[in-house]
């Protein structure tokens, strides 16, 4: 490890380590609000629920840098823009939670959906207020899944230059040096436990219950 | 736009010779596939043992997640440097890939052997154990076929996270359609770009229906309802979800 080099670039490796941060954290954020409705609609309507999971597999079979390519020509957007990386990842994300989602809330007991029912609830209020939140740490699971995921498919985007944290692996490529590499990893790996952590940390706050 | 990336696959020139698309695509599917064949010997034991046994799922689980956190790209460029200082010039770069090829394919096969192995039912088990089968019988003829459907969708998860980390390899100078990526965006060529990432999904998708197709074939009729009269197939564990990293 070459810390002088880190030191000198100390700069611009936190502003890429910024942008991988939001690069990787709004598509999550973005992901699973789609994702909510949607499952919630496949679990609903149980046709709905065949199509949707088809057409998130097929997503999910398409590799980030074929996405990350093609997007541009499709949206009109420059190759270079960082929305393209965004929009990406928060297919991917909506692919995965959709199903996460829609197995979350079929997860609900009866029990708990029959009391609700009795109790007066109307079917969106219970969606809200009841078999959301007990479904919240199956949601969890899959959301940690697509997080780590993500932080990861992320750095794919240095190949088409967008700045980020994959950057320091493709200039060390091109430097024939290790110390951007191996700091490139470490935050990489830093990020993606951070991000398991407030996810955990956010499902255990949200169901207080589960502690009782 | 949509007609340059036609115009530049439909060139009689672009398909031809050893940047040719027939080449590249079959570089492409000769690296994906021999890296999912070396996962297969390595997972394959080791999820079953992990599954029949009981021991050890915790820390593999945790291994296989871990090794999700680590970024791909960062891993072959790391490999590659690391080969060029360590092996023979010609094979450096090619076996560095390879193995960063194989390294992210056999988690996602590893976990849903094992998990495959331990959902069978323990009545299914016990039956076979009580028909007088030894532990290694039980789990050649019972749990790993029944295992099978899970299996294969691990088998494609690490197709998919292959032939989209062969894609990426382009950097550090493998063959593939990758070559068309990278090269394109060196040259500002996006059609040239373009083509490559389309034939790049079109590999991921016609592979993965391919795979999905064969295992269908190879699970037992038994557990998919093919030709069996009116009893109902076993219900399927669910699929274990492994997105790319790629």
């Amino acid at each position: 490890m070459n810390w002088d080099w880190l030191g000198r670039n100390a700069g611009e490796i936190t502003s890429w380590t910024l942008a991988h941060l939001l690069l990787a954290g709004v598509p999550t954020i973005v992901g699973l609000v789609l994702a909510i409705p949607l499952g919630a609609l496949a679990n609903r309507y149980r046709w709905a629920y065949p199509p949707m999971v088809t057409i998130a597999g097929l997503l999910y079979t398409i590799p980030s840098i074929a996405l990350f390519v093609l997007l541009p020509g499709l949206l009109g957007s420059s190759i270079l823009d960082p929305v393209n990386v965004i929009i990406a990842l928060s297919l991917y994300t909506v692919a995965l939670m959709v199903r996460s989602v829609a197995d979350a809330l079929a997860s609900v007991p009866n029990d708990v959906r029959q009391a609700a029912i009795a109790m007066g609830y109307r079917p969106l209020r219970r969606l809200l207020t009841v078999e959301l939140p007990v479904a919240i740490p199956v949601i969890g699971a899959g959301l940690r899944v697509a997080a780590v995921s993500n932080v990861s498919l992320v750095a794919v985007a240095a190949l088409i230059g967008v700045h980020q944290l994959g950057s320091l692996f493709t200039q060390g490529e091109q430097l024939d040096f290790y110390t951007p590499i191996i700091a490139g990893i470490v935050l990489c790996v830093v990020i993606a436990v951070l991000f398991d952590a407030v996810i955990l940390t956010a499902v255990r706050l949200s169901t207080p219950w589960r502690r009782a | 736009m949509i007609g340059d990336i036609w115009a530049w696959l439909t060139t009689a020139s672009h398909w031809d010779g050893q940047d040719g698309i027939w080449a590249r695509t079959w570089e492409h599917l000769q690296y994906t596939l021999l890296a999912v064949v070396i996962a297969l010997v390595i997972a394959i034991p080791i999820g079953a043992l992990i599954g029949h046994t009981g021991k050890g799922t915790a820390l593999v689980a945790g291994l296989a997640n871990a090794l999700r956190a680590l970024p791909s790209l960062g891993l072959l460029v790391i490999f590659a440097l690391w080969s060029l200082d360590h092996l023979p010039i010609g094979i450096a770069l090619q076996s560095a890939s390879i193995a960063v090829l194989v390294l992210l394919a056999v988690p996602p096969i590893l976990t849903s052997t094992y998990a495959g192995v331990a959902a069978v039912d323990p009545a299914t088990r016990d039956a076979a154990a009580g028909m007088g089968m030894t532990g290694r019988q039980v789990l050649l003829r019972v749990e790993l076929p029944i295992a099978l459907p899970l299996v294969f969708s691990g088998i494609r998860s690490g197709y998919l996270q292959s032939v989209a980390t062969a894609t990426i390899a382009a950097i550090v100078s493998l063959g593939g359609l990758g070559r068309y990526v990278i090269d394109g965006l060196a040259q500002q060529d996006y059609p040239k770009m373009a083509a490559g990432a389309l034939l790049v999904a079109l590999l991921a998708i016609v592979g993965d229906r391919v795979l999905a197709m064969i295992g269908y074939l190879l699970v037992s009729a038994g557990l998919t309802g093919r030709r069996t009269l009116a009893r109902r197939p076993a219900p399927a564990p669910s699929e274990v979800v492994m997105p790319a990293t790629t």
